[in-house]
């Protein structure tokens, strides 16, 4: 089970061993790569069992690995480098012998769970009998490249074999999060990639440590790839002693306990796992629920493009249907690959859904995918996917509502329903030279600031945690600041009426207000959809979040206005926008999609954290609630009214009962009059095709058919010919300008 | 016996009909599509996100593109309650979002003893921070 319905049939063996013989360049193996289920049980794993099966003492033997794999994700944490693993970006993992993830540290990021199996799968199956490579105790391989297996090319992860008595038991694995990896644009995800070339290193798993020791003609290499040549060798150093500990706590679990007992833990985990879904999937209702979405752009230009998903639950088995979805941009980063979606549902499960259910792939085994292939959501071998965290959220975020729908009649649940979380990153990426001379590419922890969404019986929480990654912090902005020549002038302040409504509101996003102040080349770069159509919906009557742009204000030195007229300062973006403070500033709004631009002393680089899902008709919210959202300015009285319909006293916030009763009654009344019937609602909503103001890409009514940016012209899904090759966007100005030129003229002679 | 679908639906498994979980009113046939028996209407969104940058100053105000996204409002027709709001673009059919196998419903429920309300289960806890 778990194996892609799209997969073509095997090759025979001898046929395999021959391609492999011979195969000038081994590419990521389809083989592998389409299957996210569990390995079949070795016959080494079956006499392992037949021994030890007492599940009383496998669960002692589980408890004691965990231990040693959470005391090395600790080291992942405190020692990485990368701001990523401060801020728990990162994760650290036991495999079986074949690959399967079956223990991921209590920690960290579980996104990675269903992903390091592929690229272990392709070291047994390519290096451990290739006689120019081998897999020897010691060992280390490393990978970056997503096409073998990892979330986004941006993570790197290292992976040591666990030998016992001569025979590989285990695989001990660690990833990170590690930024800056050589791309055209610095910090690792850059918007601008037309091709793969343009992503920087492109890792296949490769051997890079013997006898425990990092090859340093191989560490230099990669060294001289990237822009922080010092974080890339002390993140590989980190993650090999990581793999190191895990390795040293599995032979002393052997030790104790006999290698039977590790390997049937090992093996049990996963298949208990899978046995405990298929339980839990039984108890959800029968049935299919629908969820479609746009994201409004490329990262390039504003087009708007489809996630279609249609999640079916039948007995114990779950299937995503994501067909209908966008067809691929071939030039463009923003694409994601099957696999970060897998690995991305797979933490809404062990998130959001089932929180108690142990960390590890087994959790996906009852679970099918169908994808139009190739399409933004499983793009061909050749197509960017860089930037795949513009499309893989939104996927998520379909997944997460498509979810809640079957969950909610459940009389059995491990955590409470919960309207859609906060899915953009909206946080700045920077990169260039510090104020002590180093050059780095990363990413702000802001990212780590989504809203959460309600649940039924209360508000989501404000700042919270990234969809990806719900343990992990936005730092501190000081410390931050002592290695980065740039200021957060106004940080973590709530933005005000930025608020999923509902009778449970969503958790608020914060504003940041940056400039940068001491350094010769620095920059920054946005990266997040959502200032067109918004990023996520509401739940059961409760509505989404907002848009939100980057506002910007050039031609001006903060640092000089607030040492010389500092009360001209403003402290949110509100009024600096609005009110427009300082007269030689200019004022201008974006998508929040710059590529990476340099910034100039005391210019001002304004963006919001974005807010979760509100739950329930705003209507319905106690007016207490409402009330303590204004006094602590969280909602603006025009909120309060025209979405609450509150009726108070403006001075005392004082609660008119009665009045605002009559006031939701009379806007229910006014509802119910300004509405229609379903069907003559649809007579006249419904068009049979976009409407042409907007590009747009995807189905429309019929998922077998998709769009490539014209309403008129629709192609078979994923068979979309010729493919979506989008203009450079200077030349698309250009042509726009030369057209209007010619036009000008014309009208002259 | 009534299954509570949704914070706003519920279906009566002996009549097979969803209703309305706030006011008891009938909405249709349970192997049909909800919003059959609900009422709706279109909204600009930003009658609902309204801009908080100044609409005469900017392109970008936080406040949805209309040419991009309308919001679609479904409500029940007795009490105006919202059971469903849909972000769509213009013109796009709405979705057939909660199509449940009744039969399997029903089979699945004879086993288990009526609710008099939703089970909320354990709360939501994000585990905690790291750095
Ligand atoms: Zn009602």
């Amino acid at each position: 089970m778990g194996d892609d319905m799209d997969i073509g049939g095997a090759a025979s063996s001898a046929v395999e061993s021959f391609l492999k013989e011979t195969s000038l360049y081994l590419a990521p193996d389809p083989e592998i790569m389409e299957n996210h289920g569990l390995e079949p049980r070795t016959a080494y794993e079956d006499q392992c069992i037949a021994k030890e099966s007492d599940p009383v003492r496998l669960e002692i033997v589980r408890e004691r690995i965990l231990a040693g794999v959470n005391e090395s994700f600790e080291m992942l944490e405190n020692m990485g480098a990368a701001p990523g693993a401060k801020w728990g970006d990162c994760v650290s993992a036991v495999y079986t012998a074949s690959g399967d993830l079956s223990l991921a540290s209590s920690g960290g990021v579980v996104i990675f769970c269903n992903l390091v199996q592929y690229p272990i799968k392709f070291v047994n199956k390519y290096w451990a009998g290739e006689p120019t490579v081998g897999i020897k105790e010691g060992d280390v391989f490393i990978v970056n490249d997503a096409r073998y297996g990892q979330a986004h090319n941006t993570d790197q992860s290292m992976m040591m074999p666990v030998f016992h008595e001569g025979q590989i038991v285990a695989w001990a694995g660690a990833t990170v999060h590690e930024g800056e990896n050589g791309a055209i644009e610095p910090g690792g995800m850059p918007s601008l990639a037309e091709q793969i070339w343009d992503e920087g290193l492109k890792m296949s798993p490769f051997k890079v440590a013997e006898n425990y020791k990092l090859r340093r003609d191989l560490v230099t290499f990669l060294q001289n790839s990237v822009r922080e040549p010092k974080l890339q060798y002390a993140d590989m150093k980190v993650k090999m002693y990581v793999c190191r500990r895990i390795e040293t706590r599995i032979h002393e679990a052997i030790a104790e306990y006999g290698v039977e007992a590790v390997v049937a833990a090992l093996r049990m985990n996963l298949e208990d796992t899978d046995a405990e879904v298929r339980r839990r999937l039984s108890e959800w209702p029968d049935g299919t629920t629908r969820h479609s979405w746009w994201t409004d752009g490329t990262l390039r230009e504003n087009v708007q493009i489809k996630i279609n998903l249609e999640l079916t639950k039948k007995g114990d088995e779950l299937t995503f249907d994501y067909r209908g979805s966008s067809p691929e941009f071939t030039n463009r980063s923003n694409n994601s690959l099957d696999i970060t979606v897998k690995g991305m549902l797979a933490q809404l499960f062990l998130t959001f859904i089932w929180p108690d259910i142990p960390r590890n792939q087994g959790v996906l085994a009852p679970v099918k995918f169908i994808f139009d292939t190739p399409s933004v959501l499983k793009p061909a071998f050749g197509t960017p996917n860089a930037q795949s965290m513009m499309t893989v959220f939104t996927a998520w975020s379909a997944g997460q509502v498509c979810a809640m729908k079957l969950l909610y009649s459940n009389p059995h649940k491990y955590t409470r329903v919960l309207a859609p979380w906060f899915n953009m990153i909206n946080t700045f990426l920077f990169g260039g030279l510090t104020q002590h001379g180093e050059m780095v590419g990363n990413v702000c922890a802001d990212i780590n600031g989504m809203g959460g969404g309600a649940l039924a019986d209360r508000d989501g929480e404000h700042g919270c945690a990234p969809i990806f990654a719900t343990m992990s912090d936005i730092g501190e902005q000081e410390f931050i600041e002592e290695e980065m020549p740039f200021i957060q002038i106004v940080s973590k302040k709530m933005m005000k009426d930025n608020q999923g409504f509902g009778c449970q509101r969503g958790g608020m996003g914060y504003q940041m207000v940056l400039a940068m102040r001491d350094s010769p080349a620095f920059g920054f770069m946005l990266t997040a959809m959502g200032a067109k159509f918004p990023n996520i919906p509401g739940l059961f009557g409760g509505y989404g979040c907002p848009t939100y742009p980057l506002s910007r204000i050039s031609g001006v030195d903060v640092f000089d206005i607030l040492q010389k007229d500092p009360g001209s300062f403003r402290y949110s973006i509100e009024e600096l926008m609005n009110e427009r403070p300082f007269k030689d500033g200019k004022y201008t709004t974006h998508p929040m999609t710059i590529g990476y631009t340099l910034a100039k002393r005391g210019e001002l680089y304004m963006i919001s954290q974005g807010t979760g899902g509100g739950f329930g008709d705003p209507l319905d919210r106690d007016p207490k609630d409402v009330i303590r959202d204004l006094d602590e300015d969280l909602i603006s009285h025009d909120v309060a009214w025209r979405i609450y319909r509150v009726v108070y006293n403006r001075e005392t916030l004082h609660v008119d009962e009665l009045a605002t009763e009559e006031a939701r009654n009379a806007a229910r009344r006014a509802r119910i009059a300004a509405s229609k019937p379903f069907g003559e609602f649809c007579k006249e909503w419904v068009k049979d095709k976009p409407s042409g103001k907007v590009p747009y890409y995807g189905s429309w009514a019929d998922k077998s058919l998709v769009h490539a940016g014209s309403p008129d012209v629709v192609h078979p899904a994923g068979q979309v010919n010729p493919p979506v090759i989008m203009t450079h966007p200077m030349q698309a100005k250009i042509d726009r300008l030369e057209a209007e030129l010619a036009a000008c003229r014309e009208g002259k002679s | 016996m009534k299954v509570f679908i949704t914070s706003m639906l519920n279906i009566d498994l002996d009549s097979e009909r969803w209703e309305c979980a706030s006011c008891g009113h009938d909405i249709g046939d349970a192997r049909h599509n909800y919003k059959e028996g609900l009422l709706a209407r279109e909204r600009d969104p930003s009658e609902i996100h309204a801009p908080i940058l100044d609409a005469a100053k900017y392109d970008f105000t936080f406040a949805p593109d209309p040419d991009w996204c309308r919001i679609v409002e479904y409500c029940c027709p007795n009490c105006g309650r919202l059971a469903e709001v849909e972000y769509l673009p213009p013109g796009h059919p709405p979705a057939h979002d909660i199509e449940l196998d009744i039969d399997a419903l029903k089979a699945q429920w004879a086993k288990r003893e009526a609710l008099d309300k939703p089970v909320l289960g354990p709360d939501f806890v994000a585990p905690p921070h790291h750095h």
